[in-house]
């Protein structure tokens, strides 16, 4: 159970810094830390006291497995979270050649 | 008709590597081919309204369940998926028709119209989607290419509206994501159906899950206290795009997730229906008190869909109270077809709305309120077809939004909530207060000779096609309101969401 | 972007080959070990990527490079649906993603049906697009700086 609430204290430290950050860099990092938690709660979900991986070889055909759904649930989580945090990059690389900055406080051309 | 649904997944997504390859060599062939593609699931989609009135399941794979556990990854297409089926074909289908002239200023074409493909892809997969994961995963494709398409000017205030539109929309994700990690522990399965028959105690892991997806998805589908990011994205974006958002990317990755779940996977619970009723009513205030005071164009626009989304949400949540608390039916019903068809006509109007700012702003290159008016000496076409779209979204009889808006009203009162029902008509009274101003200042105010010495005329042929179609169509849904027609289209929707929790029995059989 | 050292580049002539096999054996072998075309893909764009920092490249080349990866990753695409669709036609019973190929004995290298065909091409797509990201973003970068 512990090992659930640090991964949910992990979550919130990337929220944190998602809300607090004024770097369009550490915002980013403040992301991926939030879906490193997710990943890592989803790993805890599927895990299993003292089963193997769950791949039929010689001398393992039977006895505990973990669960293998959550760990392809999050291989495909990761490569989202790879295209996200590869597009949000290249949008903070073009921001930074507009406003020659990566202070969200002075990239403001938005309003209201 | 059952192997016919991958189809609604694989001609986008296939359409959209097709032309990264072959658009290379050929010029225009990627405006093209997604137009016929879109054309043809248009047909498909017609097709299968007309045919059939009862759920359509797809198993991929192929495998069979295992006693009462199904494994295949489940399609379904039930009368609620139609709807919007029919929203994004339709809307799709017009907005790439008028894309054909109107992207011809950007010299990447070919992106646009892959990423835009890819978006398609994503938002068919997310409604065909019975399966909670994929719905996950063809979300963030509809998402990331959405982003990509915000930043797609690569102006200043498009990357930076791309940029918030992107934190804000990753945070949804991970929340949602969470919360399928949560109900993947609660029942050890992932499959809509599956996961209502295992969801029966109402414990308060159950809570958490329905508050992380209810923000996780009110953030997607921008309700009011997680709105902040549309107003930039949308009114940043290249004008086909604001339309492609505005009228069907908050509905099918966002509105239609957040009825499906709470209807048919969660049991309905009081406080659910309170909450959705709740924000509903204040998006629908605040979008609208919001948009008065605005004098951009497109702005203006993205505001009013906070507010018309408020009032879907006002008709299904009444719908949702009345059936939680074991009211008439009757009334559920008629509150519930009130909102999804408002859901429909929204589709229509605000994507008209959307194009014919961007027709504006094509020729004017400029979408300041203050420095318009008199187009519509110039621009009849535009004028005109945006003039039909104001008064359809302000509820002007003979159009459609009268209608949604008219029965939204009167369920309202049927159910005994008529504090909501004068709240809807004032909101009501504000909108078409915004609209005629956005009408004058825009189209009307002075002579227009100001345009005529610049030399502005009417937009390109296709433009104003796609344009007249949606205005036809916005005066052609008003029929939807009569009986036997409703019955096609509306009737089943309404029956695929008040079966709530018997969505497991039609899908899976048990 | 500007090289590396002479040492920097020596090794990783000498490593990239064999980081790019391993991923193809991870790939090869992603049915029956952990592993599979993911992850191999990775490993095989992590000799590419390795190669581009150590020795530097120019950026008329490095967009020519992206042009060929794109074409890469689309076609590998494309050949995912078209094996999905296959199996629509050649199963008989209207079923996508079916399994048609003959499934062989477990644990050995040919088997598994059309689950090794799946992986190679996963493995293609996920080494074109993670080496297009990573040419993308040192494009971008050298844009800025230009």
């Amino acid at each position: 159970m512990i090992l659930f609430i640090l991964c949910f204290i992990l979550f919130m430290v990337g929220l944190y810094g998602v809300m607090t950050r004024k770097n369009l860099i550490k915002i980013i990092i403040g992301v991926a830390v939030m879906e490193y938690s997710v990943n890592l709660f989803f790993i805890l979900v599927g895990y299993v006291d003292g089963a193997t991986v769950p791949i039929l070889t010689k001398g393992f055909e039977k006895g505990p497995f973990v669960d293998p759904l959550p760990q392809a649930m999050i291989l495909t989580a990761i490569v989202i979270g790879l295209a996200t945090t590869a597009l949000l990059l290249s949008i903070a690389i073009r921001l930074y050649r507009k406003y020659g900055t990566f202070d969200i406080r002075k990239i403001n051309s938005l309003k209201g | 008709m059952n192997s016919l649904i991958p189809l609604f997944i694989v001609v986008p997504l296939g359409s959209a590597f097709i032309m990264a390859i072959l658009g290379r060599f050929i010029k225009d062939f990627g405006k093209y081919l997604i137009n016929l593609g879109l054309l043809f699931l248009v047909g498909l989609t017609v097709k299968l309204i007309l045919n059939s009135q009862e759920t359509l399941i797809y198993k991929v794979g192929g495998f069979a369940n295992a006693g009462d556990i199904p494994i295949a990854i489940y399609m379904v297409v039930d009368g609620f998926t139609k709807i919007l089926l029919l929203i994004i074909s339709v809307v799709g289908f017009l907005v790439a028709l008028y894309s054909i002239s109107y992207t011809k200023q950007y010299t990447a074409e070919r992106k646009f119209y892959i990423l835009y493909s890819l978006m398609l892809a994503g938002m068919y997969g997310v409604v065909v989607s019975g399966d909670i994961f994929n719905i996950y995963v063809f979300l963030e494709i509809a998402s990331i290419a959405s982003y990509a398409l915000v930043a797609f000017g690569i102006q200043k205030q498009q990357l930076e509206a791309s940029f918030k539109y992107q934190i804000l929309g990753g945070v949804a994700s991970m929340l949602i994501l969470m919360g399928i990690g949560f109900i993947y522990w609660s029942t050890g399965t992932l499959n809509l159906a599956d996961i209502a028959t295992q969801l029966t105690a109402d414990t308060i892991i159950m809570k958490f899950i329905a508050v992380l997806m209810i923000v996780g998805f009110g953030l997607k589908a921008a309700i009011f206290p997680f709105h902040a990011w549309l107003p930039d994205a949308h009114s940043s974006a290249p004008s086909p795009i604001s339309a492609m958002l505005s009228g069907v990317l908050i509905k099918a990755i966002g509105i239609y997730v957040i009825f499906r779940i709470f209807f048919n996977m969660f049991a309905l619970s009081y406080e659910i229906s309170m909450v959705i009723t709740v924000l509903g009513t204040l998006s629908m205030i605040i979008g609208g008190l919001l948009a008065i005071g605005q004098w951009d164009m497109k702005r203006l626009l993205a505001y009013s869909s906070i507010s018309q989304m408020g009032y879907v949400f006002l008709g299904v949540g009444i719908g949702m109270l009345v059936l939680a608390q074991k009211g008439n039916p009757a009334v559920a019903a008629f509150s519930i077809l009130g909102g999804l068809f408002h859901l429909l006509n929204h589709a229509m109007f605000k994507g008209l709305l959307f194009l014919g700012a961007g027709a504006v702003e094509y020729r004017t290159e400029t979408r300041d309120m203050k420095q318009l008016g008199g187009l519509s000496e110039v621009m009849p076409v535009t004028a005109g077809t945006s003039m039909a779209a104001s008064l359809a979204i302000s509820g002007i009889p003979p159009f459609n939004g009268f209608f949604s808006k008219l029965i939204i009203i009167i369920a309202a009162v049927q159910a005994g909530y008529v504090t909501l029902a004068l709240l809807a008509v004032v909101v009501s009274i504000i909108t078409i207060g915004y609209f005629m101003k956005m009408q004058k200042y825009t189209f009307f105010n002075n002579d227009g000779s100001f345009w005529k010495n610049k030399k502005i005329k009417e937009v390109p042929f296709t433009m104003a096609f796609a344009m007249i179609l949606m205005a036809a169509l916005c005066l052609g849904m008003s029929l939807l309101a009569i009986p036997t027609i409703r019955d096609i289209v509306l009737t089943p929707a309404v029956d695929a969401l008040m079966e709530t929790v018997q969505y497991s029995k039609t899908v899976i059989g048990i | 972007m500007k090289g590396m050292g002479i040492i920097v580049v020596k090794v990783s002539q000498i490593i990239a080959p064999v980081i790019f096999l391993f991923g193809l054996y991870v790939i090869v072998h992603g049915h029956l070990s952990p592993g599979g075309g993911f992850a191999g893909g990775v490993i095989m764009a992590s000799a590419f990527i390795l190669q581009i920092l150590a020795n530097g490249a120019i950026l008329p080349k490095l967009r020519h490079e992206e042009h060929g990866l794109e074409f890469l990753e689309s076609a590998a695409i494309l050949g995912f649906l078209i094996l999905a669709g296959l199996g629509l036609i050649i199963s008989g019973s209207f079923v996508f993603f079916a399994n048609f190929i003959n499934r062989g004995v477990v644990g050995q290298l040919i088997s598994a049906g059309f689950i090794p065909i799946e992986n190679i091409i996963v493995g293609m797509e996920v080494c074109a697009a993670i080496a297009t990201i990573f040419i993308a973003l040192v494009v971008f970068k050298d844009e800025v700086s230009e």
